[in-house]
């Protein structure tokens, strides 16, 4: 790995000038390295971060099948990460007219790592940085601990897609207005709600008195509130002293709620597993925004090398050469689906839709569709309003709020299905769908979405640990249930359940020829001693 | 070559169930017309695009048209031995063992005996299965352009719609990116680290190929012992060269002339012993029906085989590869063995007489052990398996071992194949001499090496 030479900084810093000119905003600093093969086979199984610890498995192939990219989310061929600097990587043999196409994407990617709210947490440090020194603990963790460091790095590893990403989050984003006391949470969250049980109604009249007071008395207005309530619930106070001292419990992120909660890690000769389980988590939140941002970030990027090459003065006669790959990367496959062609479009059609002034109750009232094509106020804004998209949305919103029919009629987008002709034994590929509401939920559906697995402790029996996977229309790739429940068993130290859902095929009736159907049942796993039980609920 | 459409109509006068026939043809419309040679198929379908995840577009391939890392795995068989020391720590440990090395052998072109291996392992997680969907549905994704809904633009093939990206046998060409090994070498692991029971020595003598010492070679001047006959012999011919011998009545020993060359002596060599070897027949279903996993199953059982026998007889073993459909040919070498792909309908027989062919013009059962490895999916067009069974006779006269490794279709039981073999007794009668093994097509690596093991014990 060696730095790009000074002439084709020089390219880049001219990139950066002009990109800054049109309204993107990042960092002054970047590397640019210039990748061999070899590099690329030691970074590809590292995510592309240089200091990523190392582990066996990045050694061999690994076997992905089912389920890739839910399995390993982080793509391992990014060309730019998200670092401070951001890193990027090159081939050493690009001509310079591709290289100021290839820096512009860069700088799109750059612009949106920076920019957009769901990376927040990744904008006080440097991973790579922090990578390094997690590194260092694993190498000195196995230098005192053998092969029991790849074991836990293994069973965390197993668990990485099972982060309280958004809970990370969401703290970044309180508003400072909307701070309550300790107190007045218990109070109302848990003291009204799962001790007394009280009906809607009243809570609700409790919280309108509530209000009320503090309008009478800005200043001390809760005080006065507490000296009523605790005439009419005098163990309230008792109960909340009480409360102070539980510590609120993980429910959602299955790593760290081994790591607080465990008795097993809680040992003095096994806390150093705990370090290894919050290295695997650190990483996995770091790469969550990433895999949640896909079509935006590449559209972003691709709207942006498209625009900003065009204008560029120093490529003068390159515009075919550019033609032939841009189009190659962005254009819309006839069947599937490519990142940079839907998040270049529908970005580029919503900055249409917003300089038209369609952004508006106006335009979405209108029903008439030769009135809807005409429409036009000539109000601009369509830049702001795509830099407000960079900054707050992510891939599900973007396609939620913005693929509508009049985005999928105009690129003629529809959904391809595939089904199986019985008689001739061929499967069908067919235009299944030109709504764009089909359209909206295919894409959706096709996006990363880990399973929601939800630890209910107090369900467990004698220290045992209880799951339960919530359902979303889709069953868990049995196969691998086993190997995780080792793991998490090994973590726990004790029995772990698993409660899920499964699919039933309804044996196929011979002669009729109709499909058949899938209906779905809850089961518990248990596994104890290495040893898993299926048992249908 | 018999046209298997007339072959077909030839068994639909001889009373077919319009079910079997139904399969028959299907199979036999994965025939390409005029291509029933061996060569790669297109496995992707018209739209290779249509199970790629949006995940799997990245910048480097895109914009800088990087082709995706091969398998970063490039170290050597050390390296091999060291991943599988850790997997038996594994065990020790009390976790299941995580490192396959199966699932990814296969032979290389050209070089004798070369074999590519790639250790692979699994990342377990819980996630969602894609997969899971009502029969006859096959997912969607997105498209563009014109078509109005309903309206069906492309078609594929039922039986060619393997999951697989095409690293397994069977597709033609692979890359060769792997870790290059010698399969004498994947064999000492095989035998080491799966404890594979050694092939019980038939009555036959030892098929082994080992050298003696004797004084066979001879040398003029110098050497051991001296040959008195030969000696003489060229004494007399230097001699009548000389012009020394006038009268051959008269001969006079003591005048002689004797140069030192003349002296015979017989020296200690080296010799071959022409003692019986081993022959391996591996024969393989490459008919439109064997697509997939079967393939692959079955091939990989045979790499293994292949292997283990070179491994074992010290790299003395002759193998020789045919494949069949209706018809049966032989194939030069294993890489084509493994990777023939061709389509049509399925005639176990036609291999079976190939291979009683081959052993009686070569003479072969008089001087070799013999061993015959099968691999089907279980589907033939020979009903009962009246052809089958008689050249399977033949075979058992001369062979030491025959196993059958049969790779079910999932949903399918009790395969023609299977059940000629089982109604015809010989299983019983000749449980010595020949083996059958069942197995899904979904089964893994530690399944198939228990069916070696079934085959050969």
């Amino acid at each position: 790995m060696e730095l790009i030479n000074q002439h084709t900084k020089a390219i880049m810093e001219g990139c950066k000038a002009r990109a800054r000119d049109a309204g993107l905003n990042f960092t002054d600093e970047s590397l640019e390295y210039i990748v061999t093969n070899r590099d690329l086979i030691e970074l590809s199984p590292k995510v592309m971060i240089p200091t990523l610890y190392d582990y066996w498995v990045h050694d061999v192939e690994v076997l992905r099948g089912k389920g890739e990219y839910e399995l390993y989310p982080h793509n391992p061929y990014e060309t730019v990460i998200n670092t401070r600097p951001p890193i990027s990587f090159y081939n050493d043999n690009n001509p310079d007219w591709l290289n100021v196409m290839i820096f512009y994407h860069v700088l799109g990617h750059i612009d949106f790592f920076q920019n957009n709210l769901y990376f927040r947490h990744t904008w006080e440090y440097d991973f790579t940085g922090q990578a390094l020194s997690d590194k260092r603990v694993i190498a000195k963790l196995r230098a005192e601990k053998g092969r029991w460091v790849d074991y836990i790095l293994e069973f965390a590893r197993s668990l990485d897609n099972l982060v309280g990403y958004h809970e990370e989050l969401s703290p970044l984003f309180a508003a400072s207005g909307a701070y309550c006391s300790p107190r007045l949470n218990y109070y109302f969250d848990t003291f009204l709600q799962v001790e007394k049980k009280l009906p809607v109604g009243d809570y609700l009249k409790e919280v309108a008195r509530y209000n009320e007071m503090l309008a009478q008395n800005p200043e001390d207005g809760e005080q006065v509130f507490f000296a009523d309530v605790s005439i009419k619930y005098p163990e309230m106070e008792a109960h909340f002293a009480k409360s102070a001292g539980v510590k609120r419990e993980e429910r959602r992120d299955l790593l760290r709620f081994l790591g607080e909660n465990s008795e097993f890690l809680a040992r003095d000769e096994n806390a150093w597993m705990k370090s290894v389980l919050e290295v695997v988590r650190k990483t996995s939140i770091f790469f969550q925004p990433q895999i949640r941002t896909k079509i935006m970030n590449e559209g972003w990027a691709s709207y942006w090398h498209e625009k900003l090459f065009l204008v560029d003065d120093r490529i003068k006669g390159h515009e075919v050469d550019f033609a032939r790959v841009h189009a190659g990367v962005t254009s819309m496959p006839r069947v599937g689906m490519n990142p940079y062609a839907l998040g270049m479009r529908l970005i580029s059609f919503l900055k249409e839709t917003a300089d038209a002034g369609k952004m508006t109750y106006e335009f979405q009232r209108l029903l008439d569709v030769e009135k809807r094509k005409a429409f036009d106020r000539k109000t601009g804004g369509g830049d702001e309003f795509i830099f407000r998209l960079r900054s707050n949305y992510c891939d599900y919103l973007f396609i939620k709020d913005f693929v509508d029919q009049d985005f999928t009629d105009r690129f003629d987008l529809f959904v391809t299905g595939k089904k199986l002709d019985p008689q001739r034994m061929v499967w069908q590929y067919y235009v299944k769908s030109r709504d764009a509401g089909e359209y909206r939920d295919m894409v959706l559906a096709s996006l990363y979405h880990p399973p929601f697995i939800e630890v209910r402790k107090e369900r467990g029996e004698e220290g045992g640990l209880y799951l339960v996977h919530h359902f979303e229309g889709k069953q868990l790739v049995q196969e691998y249930i086993t190997n995780v429940m080792i793991g998490i068993e090994f973590l726990w130290g004790a029995p772990v359940q698993l409660e899920t859902s499964e699919a039933v095929f309804e044996a196929p009736r011979r002669e009729g020829g109709e499909a058949a159907e899938i209906s779905w049942q809850r089961v518990l796993y248990t596994m104890k001693d290495k040893h898993l039980e299926r048992q249908v609920l | 070559m018999r046209d298997p459409e007339k072959y077909l109509d030839e068994l639909k006068a001889q009373g077919l169930t319009p079910e079997r026939e139904a399969r028959f043809r299907e199979e036999l419309a994965t025939v390409p017309k005029g291509a029933r040679s061996i060569g790669s198929g297109d496995r992707g379908g018209p739209f290779p695009g249509f199970s790629r995840s949006l995940y799997a577009w990245h910048d480097l391939a895109a914009l800088q048209g990087e082709p995706p890392v091969k398998n970063p795995f490039v170290a050597q068989m050390k390296a091999l031995d060291e991943l599988l020391e850790r997997d038996k720590l594994r065990e020790q440990d009390g976790f299941p063992r995580k490192i396959r090395v199966g699932r990814l052998i296969k032979p290389v072109k050209g070089g004798k005996g070369k074999i590519v291996v790639v250790p692979s392992t699994e990342e377990e997680k819980l996630v969602h299965d894609p997969t899971v969907r009502p029969p006859g549905e096959g997912g969607s994704t997105g498209g563009s352009g014109k078509g109005e809904e309903g309206e069906v633009i492309g078609e594929q093939k039922v039986r060619e719609t393997g999951e697989d990206a095409g690293s397994g046998p069977g597709h033609g060409e692979g890359e060769a990116h792997e870790l290059d090994a010698s399969a004498y070498e994947l064999g000492r692991v095989l035998t080491e680290q799966f404890q594979l029971p050694n092939l019980k020595e038939k009555g036959k003598k030892r098929s082994f190929t080992h050298y003696i010492y004797d004084l066979t070679d001879r040398n003029r001047g110098s050497g051991q012992v001296l040959d008195k006959k030969a000696t003489l012999r060229r004494i007399v011919e230097t001699n009548i060269a000389l012009g020394n011998l006038p009268d051959m009545t008269d001969l006079d020993p003591t005048r002689f002339l004797i140069a030192p060359k003349d002296k015979v002596y017989r020296v200690l060599s080296e010799e071959k012993d022409y003692e019986p070897q081993a022959l391996v027949f591996f024969v393989r279903d490459y008919s439109g029906s064997m697509a997939g996993k079967v393939t692959e199953l079955v091939a990989t059982q045979h790499v293994m085989i292949y292997s283990w026998l070179l491994f074992q007889y010290a790299g003395q073993v002759e193998s020789r590869f045919i494949v069949h459909d209706t018809e049966a040919k032989e194939v030069p070498d294993f890489h084509t063995y493994y990777n023939s792909r061709v389509a049509g309908g399925t005639e176990v027989a036609s291999a079976y007489k190939l291979v009683n062919e081959l052993v009686e013009k070569e003479n072969l059962a008089a001087d070799y052990n013999i061993y015959v490895f099968q691999g089907t999916d279980g589907d033939d067009w020979d009903t009962g398996g009246d052809k089958a069974l008689p050249e399977l006779a033949k075979i058992l006269s001369y062979v030491s071992r025959m196993g059958v490794t049969i790779a079910e279709h999932s949903g399918t039981q009790w395969t023609e194949v299977a059940r000629y073999l089982e109604n015809s007794g010989l299983l019983r009668d000749k449980a010595d001499l020949l083996r059958l093994d069942v197995m899904g097509e979904d089964a893994e690596e530690p399944r198939v090496i228990e069916g070696i093991k079934k085959l050969i014990s």
